[in-house]
């Protein structure tokens, strides 16, 4: 044990407190003892490497904890945009009554499918409009771009589009008049509950609850759109499963969704891997540039063991066991971390916590282990060159 | 003496300084590239989201009612008002007309199909829509080409089996070739090259067009032929406008009428969508700009959420980076205490040590710190190329800033090795004891 000891302020002990020391404390082996008593006795540059192991696994999970997660994150930022899959009905038939809780089935209820049917209906002075009737709650959900000045809460009350407002309400008395529809000789009130604004085709239609629309026109709807969670290949399987139990419709997806979200997803996926390996790199020098000063500065420690006679094998797996152990406590440590890193970018960036995966830390320890073990072997391979005698008289 | 023990120490030392260099180069290098892309990811972002589509459409002012149920409009052809094709070109003289990706014009207009096998079928009602495919415009001496193969990037021209072929194509914006929606070809067995009789024109279908969207029940043809049959030369009924906004905030949503001219001034010249249909409404007469607010909505959100993770990831790889040179350093001068040691014996004071070491740590920060840059750059290139398929330049301000950046870094990591150094008792170093 002298070696340790030479190299250190307090070698000044009598051999006898050593011995006392030595004796109370509990048996190990005398590699155990080594590893412990050199991380002990040197505990400011061992602290030093171990921040360094830490900073960078910490730095590691966070960036491969986000890059899961954020897609994740991303996709349902892209839910926004509405639907994804469109259910239409073959030629002018209309869906089955149940249509909806068959999509939910398979889809699971968290998924968001709204109906829709169409009909051309007539004001009292002979214009055509298109009437919609829908489930303004689900509609509500799934398209968010909607504006509508206020939604319809009492019965017999109609969202009205931005142009079509001009149609039905006139413009002398612009409060909320009620209005006339009249389709295929039967007629409704209609009293107009708020303004819709999209900047689409909605703009020139008016909006009625689903139930008051069939009681009125006996059409049962025709469209059900649906927003689809999910990568693109589970999108796909979920098509193709509406597709089967919808045998009387065309289940198709919407182009101009899917494919934006495909495009912008995958580039910001590219970034992201781009900037995490190059965090993760980084990391993993300024693991490697400590870890080497730190082997290189116990030169000595290496030089008396070998002096003392022991075996390369040995002197080796002394300090390959250290720097093991050193990655171990550094990735567990810097896991634990990182994890708290991810979960704060997740709550300020997407105000939703990024869930914790553990499914990395198995990557996080090998490659802790692998680059503390690399930048232990290197020095060693220098140092196994010189001659312990040169190394002793500080050369 | 000093800039000879300085010169000395890189010439002896040549391997460590390489080290300590290289170290530095890629902190730097990282530090760089991460910038570089963080400062471009939201431009690039915003031209990816441009492949959702136009977020603007551009209406005539006294635009009737649209009647329109699956694709089919009800509406007769001629009603209504309508804008002037040649007023269109004007959108490129806007102040934000750099923002400007594309636009299209659309003339829908319902037809009856012609031909032999439609006597029994009482021949349908099809909308045929006019619109430009990539037509080349000029607007004064600026030369550009739009339509929708920019603004509607989801529009596929296939052989009616999905895949692209050079046998069908999209048709050329004189011509009078068609493109033939895939569910309307599938219901009259056309394909091709086959000819299709509309309203007694014989026209030549080029292409299947598949959007997933109303269209695939449509027909699709260059903006003459709907001109032609309505009788309407320079007839559009809709613009649809593509183009780079920035995310909306307070200012964006005010109503330019009760603005101050100082805040009016500052509102035109941001590229709001807002501001941008404002501008849009300058330019072509009598007509109505809104935002496609399922586009332009959300496009806003979707980009802040992107540019945020990206700022946040940059601090974490500058973090790295930090630290990396930092080690580096503090590696670097902690091996050297022997000869701390002995200039200390020979007399030199703590300053003078400190100095030096500080004088290394300049020269290898600078040197690092531009070929750091350098690499940088390259990696930001080759990341913007094979990512985004477009240059991510770095500005030149960058330079300083990151050697700067590269210079202090380098001091901070420095400066605890060489207080720890200078204090180390000289007796021990030179007895070895390090």
């Amino acid at each position: 044990m002298k070696m340790t000891m030479s190299s250190t302020p307090d070698a000044l002990l009598t051999p006898k407190k050593v011995a006392d020391r030595r004796s109370a404390s509990p048996h190990i082996s005398m590699f155990g003892r080594m590893l412990l008593r050199a991380a002990v006795l040197r505990r400011r540059r061992a602290a030093s490497a171990l921040l360094a192991m830490i900073v960078a696994a910490a730095v590691a999970t966070a960036m491969m904890n986000l890059y899961v997660d954020v897609q994740a994150k991303l996709r349902s930022e892209f839910r926004n945009y509405g639907a994804n899959v469109v259910i239409v009905a073959r030629d002018g038939q209309s869906l089955p009554a149940d249509a909806i809780a068959r999509v939910e089935t398979v889809l699971g209820s968290n998924t968001l499918a709204v109906p829709f049917a169409y009909a051309v209906a007539r004001t009292k002075d002979g214009q055509s409009v298109v009437v919609v009737g829908t489930d303004f709650a689900r509609a509500r959900q799934l398209n968010h771009w909607w504006k509508v000045s206020h939604w319809p809460d009492a019965p017999n009350q109609a969202l009205i589009g931005m142009r079509a407002a001009s149609v039905v309400i006139s413009r002398a008395s612009p409060d909320r008049q009620p209005f006339e529809l009249t389709f295929r000789g039967n007629t409704i009130q209609l009293a107009p509950a708020g303004m819709l604004q999209t900047g689409a085709g909605e703009d020139s239609r008016i909006y009625l609850d689903q139930s008051e629309f069939q009681n009125w026109t006996g059409v049962a709807p025709s469209t059900i759109e649906v927003a689809a969670n999910g990568t693109a290949t589970e999108v796909e399987s979920s098509i193709h499963e509406l597709a089967q139990i919808l045998p009387t419709a065309d289940v198709r997806p919407v182009r101009q969704i899917m494919e934006g979200e495909a495009n912008v997803l995958n580039k910001t996926r590219a970034t992201l891997y781009a900037s995490a390996t190059l965090v993760v790199l980084t990391s993993a020098l300024c693991v490697l540039a400590t870890l080497i000063g730190w082997v290189f500065d116990r030169r000595r420690d290496f030089a008396i063991m070998k002096a003392l006679g022991a075996s390369e094998r040995l002197v080796n797996g002394f300090f390959a066991a250290e720097a093991a152990a050193l990655g171990v406590v550094g990735a567990i440590v810097g896991f634990f971390i990182g994890i708290g890193v991810a979960a704060w970018i997740g709550r300020v960036n997407f105000h939703a916590p990024v869930v914790p995966r553990f499914s990395v830390f198995p990557y996080v320890l090998a490659g802790s282990v692998a680059v503390a073990l690399i930048s232990a072997i290197l020095p060693i391979e220098l140092l196994r060159r010189v001659q312990p005698a040169i190394i002793l008289r500080g050369e | 003496m000093f800039p000879r023990i300085v010169y000395e120490s890189f010439r002896r030392q040549a391997r460590r300084k390489l080290l300590a260099g290289i170290a530095i180069t890629l902190g730097v290098a990282v530090a760089t590239a991460m910038i570089a892309v963080a400062t471009d990811i939201g431009d690039k972002i915003n031209r990816e989201l441009r492949s959702y589509g136009a977020n603007l459409v551009v209406t005539p002012q006294e635009d009737t009612l649209d009647v329109e149920v699956g694709g089919v409009n009800l509406k007769p052809p001629s009603d209504g008002a309508f804008l002037n094709e040649a007023d269109l070109p004007k959108i490129r003289g806007t102040f934000w007309h750099h923002n400007i990706v594309g636009f299209s014009p659309m003339l829908p207009v319902t037809v009856k199909l012609g031909g032999s096998q439609f006597s029994a079928l009482s021949s349908p009602d099809v909308t045929l829509v006019g619109t430009y495919f990539n037509k080349a415009l000029t607007f004064g001496k600026d030369e550009f080409s739009t339509g929708v193969r920019i603004t509607h990037p989801w529009w596929k021209v296939s052989c009616g089996d999905g895949k692209e072929s050079p046998n069908c194509t999209w048709p050329a914006d004189d011509s009078q070739n068609v493109l033939l929606g895939e569910r309307l070809a599938a219901k009259l067995g056309k394909k091709p090259g086959d000819t299709i009789e509309v309203s007694g024109r014989q026209l030549t279908i080029s292409g299947m067009l598949t959007t997933g969207a109303a269209e695939d029940d449509q027909i699709v043809a260059p903006l003459a032929v709907p001109q032609q049959i309505i009788g309407k030369p320079g007839a559009v009924r809709r613009v649809y406008v593509s183009a780079l906004t920035k995310p909306q905030d307070a200012l964006a949503v005010r109503d330019p009428k009760t603005m101050t001219p100082e805040v009016y001034d500052r509102w035109y010249c941001s590229p709001y969508v807002q501001s941008i249909a404002y501008q849009l409404q300058e330019v072509i007469p009598h007509s109505h700009a809104e935002q496609i607010r399922q586009v332009a909505q959300n496009e806003g959100t979707v980009l802040s959420r992107i540019k945020g993770l990206m700022l946040l990831v940059t601090f974490a790889a500058l973090f790295a980076s930090a630290l990396a040179v930092s080690a580096a350093m503090a590696t670097a001068i902690f091996e050297r205490r022997v000869e701390v040691g002995l200039m200390k014996a020979l007399g030199a004071g703590n300053l003078t040590v400190s100095a030096f070491f500080f004088a290394e740590a300049l020269l290898l920060a600078l040197v690092g710190g531009i070929a750091g840059f350098s690499a940088g750059a390259l990696l930001a290139r080759q990341i913007g190329r094979s990512i985004f398929n477009s240059q991510i330049s770095i500005e030149p301000v960058l330079f300083p800033i990151i050697l700067a950046i590269a210079v202090f870094v380098t001091f901070a990591g420095s400066a605890a090795a060489i207080r720890r150094a200078v204090k180390f008792d000289p007796v021990f170093a030179l007895r070895g004891e390090g």
